[in-house]
């Protein structure tokens, strides 16, 4: 008899699984957005986007306009972190153009360049920065000082120092510094974290909207049961889309897979579980889709891009930001998938990591059951 | 006239009594704005370096010295074993590693040439960019100091010098988050009015009060217009509160601009905004497939903004891209209006492009929004 109804509630089971596919599967706009978005993201992260500063417009005011001035102009315009605008005749014209945004830096000649530089061995330019955009401003100023710098070292060719001091630098793991080694794990904590948690809860929260989960909560069939065959089809569903991910990254942006796959897709399944209970936790505290949504988008999105590090440093952040970044499970995924997958370390190197997620995993599971209400208010 | 006044009315209503809502509309995108310029700063500083000193002489130790005291780097680890200084790498103790070599000092006084061995962690590429040029940077400095103990220093002078001063404009002390706090302002705006646009008419659909709607003698300009009306108003209110209480109290940044510019601006940003939102809902049937397309829009309007990378540096598809996107334009004109104090004629072609986004946008959704089902 227990064995028979074992049986019928596996099946049940199995036709609820089912059920939850169905309705995800028919929802093809949505279906394509969950496809869509991660391999948008990776195709504008991989090949739009960056942080280096290239192809600025710099302008020259040259009051100068001899030789010398001319032939340092030269190299600045050879140099394709700039693009040299037309020049500007007078220093006026350097504050209407920054304001309209069409210039980001102007280099001044005074009037005796040359002289001073032949006659007194000394010479002045003069750099203006718009600096509404700091980084921008300080990066070109330096690359501006490097070619002057440069220009300069020609010029006293004959002044030898007398001994090298040779550095040789070697980049290790991304030797030729593509954007794509630091952001791809970032890229995919997101999106893992993003369809767990905001799609969960949202479909929980919709059968709530709708009044059929009163329907399913008086049914005979277990109300954990329900909503574990809720999770299901997004926790696969995270799994096609992180091997999606994996595809692209490995193939088009030619990113290395050092590490065992095994191991990663376990680290994964215990961040998509994490994420999985999240979505519950948050379905638990509310009744409307559009505060389900806003909740585990301002909650959930918005600390989980900013606070995993894949697009600003942690250590550059206020210790208190600093602390609660240590809360954001993605932040300790993004670490373990950055060893696996580029470093190629094994599990010895990452166990603390893990342990700290599965700890989160398990209060996040404890706390969203213990919150799930069987009878709706 | 008295039936948009009615609709207006009901909708109010509906927005003041969802309790639960209310707070999320107004007090989350201000405590994003506080919290994110923290978070948004790229400037590299603090760059954990382990040095493997083999040598232990007086060069060596001058050069340690003169390594850490330049303020960008942090002595993480000291030892004469690469491999532990490579453990503290695997495991992100630190970020790159100096080795001099046993000799140093002999080979320097001896052969004139000597070399350095610098490896970085380069996972992250700019930081690892960055952590070399500075470090190669402090290595010339000590080069030309260890030098002058062994030329004339007259024979310096007398080479040609050119100095580069550089003075910066509009920003002088660098602060970056002058630059953050209006742009990241521009995109909480943003995405609170197109999320609540897209979902509120689709929800009206999903549970089923929209037919209701449907079959009064209500006019399409007018159901449409009591939904946009009230999500403008919100989107001024938060625009103001962010502007007033969290840029100019909390993070001191007053437009040196014209406000009235920078409200006209949003005004008729606001207008092509809530027409995206629109064409969200019109084309969605369920609140969760108006949130997903609504997602997906606002993540390619974030990342192809400018508002965390340079738009400059992108590739060429990329810039028209960036450049059919509103974002970009608003968060533009923030920047030029409350750092530049740019004026009206600067901003013309702003103006009339935003205006053909507002027109744009509407159109399509009203001519996508259908009275039937």
């Amino acid at each position: 008899m227990g064995q028979n109804e074992k049986q019928i509630d596996m099946k049940q089971f199995y036709i609820f699984v089912q059920k939850e596919f169905y309705h995800v599967f028919r929802d093809r706009k949505s279906l394509l957005m969950l496809f869509g978005l991660p391999i948008a993201q990776i195709m504008l992260f991989g090949f739009a986007l960056t942080n280096e500063i290239k192809d600025s417009k710099i302008v020259v005011v040259d009051y100068a306009n001899d030789p010398i001035s001319r032939e340092i102009i030269q190299k600045l315009a050879a140099s394709d972190q700039f693009q040299l605008q037309s020049s500007l005749m007078s220093h006026r014209a350097i504050e209407s153009a920054f304001k309209k945004g069409t210039v980001n830096l102007a280099l001044v000649f005074p009037g005796n360049f040359s002289t001073d530089l032949l006659a007194h061995n000394y010479a002045q330019i003069q750099i203006i920065a718009d600096a509404s955009d700091p980084n921008k401003a300080n990066a070109l100023t330096s690359y501006v000082n490097a070619i002057v710098a440069d220009y300069q070292q020609q010029r006293i060719n004959e002044a030898r120092l007398p001994f090298q001091i040779i550095p040789e630098i070697r980049m290790l793991y991304n030797p030729e510094l593509k954007g794509a080694t630091n952001f791809v794990p970032g890229v995919m904590a997101l999106v893992l974290v993003l369809i767990c948690v905001l799609m969960t809860s949202i479909s929980i929260v919709r059968e709530k909207e709708m009044g059929t989960m009163e329907i399913l909560l008086v049914s005979p069939f277990n109300p954990f049961l329900v909503i574990i065959s809720k999770a299901i089809p997004y926790f696969v569903l995270s799994l096609v889309n992180l091997t999606v991910i994996l595809i692209l990254a490995v193939f088009l942006m030619e990113m290395p897979f050092e590490g065992s796959l095994l191991l990663f897709y376990v680290e994964s399944s215990i961040l998509i579980i994490a994420a999985l209970s999240l979505g519950l936790l948050i379905s638990n505290s509310t009744d409307s889709q559009q505060t389900a949504m806003l909740l585990s988008l301002m909650g959930m999105m918005i600390p989980t891009m900013l606070l995993t590090g894949f697009m600003f440093p942690i250590e550059n952040m206020p210790l208190p930001l600093q602390l609660i970044s240590n809360l954001i499970p993605s932040k300790w995924y993004y670490i373990i998938v950055k060893s696996i997958m580029i470093k190629g370390l094994g599990f010895s190197a990452i166990w603390k990591e893990t342990l700290i997620l599965v700890g989160m995993t398990a209060i996040f599971l404890f706390v969203s059951f213990k919150k799930f209400k069987i009878r709706l208010a | 006239m008295r039936t948009l006044q009615f609709l207006l009315r009901k909708e109010f209503r509906q927005i003041f009594r969802n309790k639960s809502l209310l707070p999320m509309i107004f007090a989350m995108p201000l405590v994003q704005l506080i919290v994110m310029p923290l978070a948004a700063d790229f400037e590299i500083k603090n760059i954990n370096i382990s040095i493997v000193d083999h040598d232990r002489s007086s060069y060596s130790q001058q050069l340690i010295n003169k390594i850490t005291a330049s303020g960008y780097f942090v002595l993480s680890d000291f030892g004469d074993s690469f491999d532990d200084a490579f453990q503290q790498i695997e495991s992100e103790k630190s970020d790159l590693i100096l080795e001099i070599p046993s000799g140093f000092e002999r080979n320097l006084v001896r052969e004139n040439r000597e070399k350095l061995f610098i490896a970085v962690n380069a996972i992250n590429g700019t930081k690892a960019n960055l952590g070399g040029a500075y470090l190669n940077q402090i290595i010339q400095q000590y080069h030309a100091e260890v030098s002058l103990d062994w030329i004339n220093p007259i024979k310096y002078t007398s080479s040609p010098q050119i100095e580069v001063t550089s003075s910066n404009w509009f920003n002088p002390f660098m602060n970056y988050r002058f630059f953050m706090v209006p742009g990241i302002l521009a995109f909480l705006v943003t995405m609170v009015g197109a999320y609540m646009t897209a979902l509120n008419i689709v929800k009206e659909k999903e549970i089923g009060t929209i037919e209701q709607i449907n079959v009064t003698p209500i006019k399409k300009y007018q159901f449409i217009l009591g939904k946009l009306i009230p999500f403008w108003i919100i989107g001024v209110i938060i625009f103001t509160i962010g502007l007033v209480f969290v840029a100019r109290i909390i993070y001191g940044i007053v437009p040196i601009g014209s406000i009235v510019l920078l409200y006209g601006y949003l005004g008729i940003y606001l207008i092509a905004l809530l027409g995206v939102g629109l064409l969200i809902s019109t084309v969605s049937d369920t609140q969760q497939q108006a949130m997903s397309i609504a997602f997906f829009v606002m993540m390619v309007f974030l990342l192809m903004s400018g508002l965390f990378t340079p738009i400059d540096s992108m590739p060429k598809w990329a810039r028209i891209f960036a450049y059919s996107n509103p974002l970009t334009y608003f968060i533009e004109v923030m920047r030029m209006v409350v750092l530049k104090g740019s004026g009206l004629k600067d901003l013309y072609t702003h103006f009339l492009i935003m205006i053909g986004f507002a027109a744009f946008f509407n159109a399509w959704a009203i001519w996508n929004y259908r009275k039937t089902t």
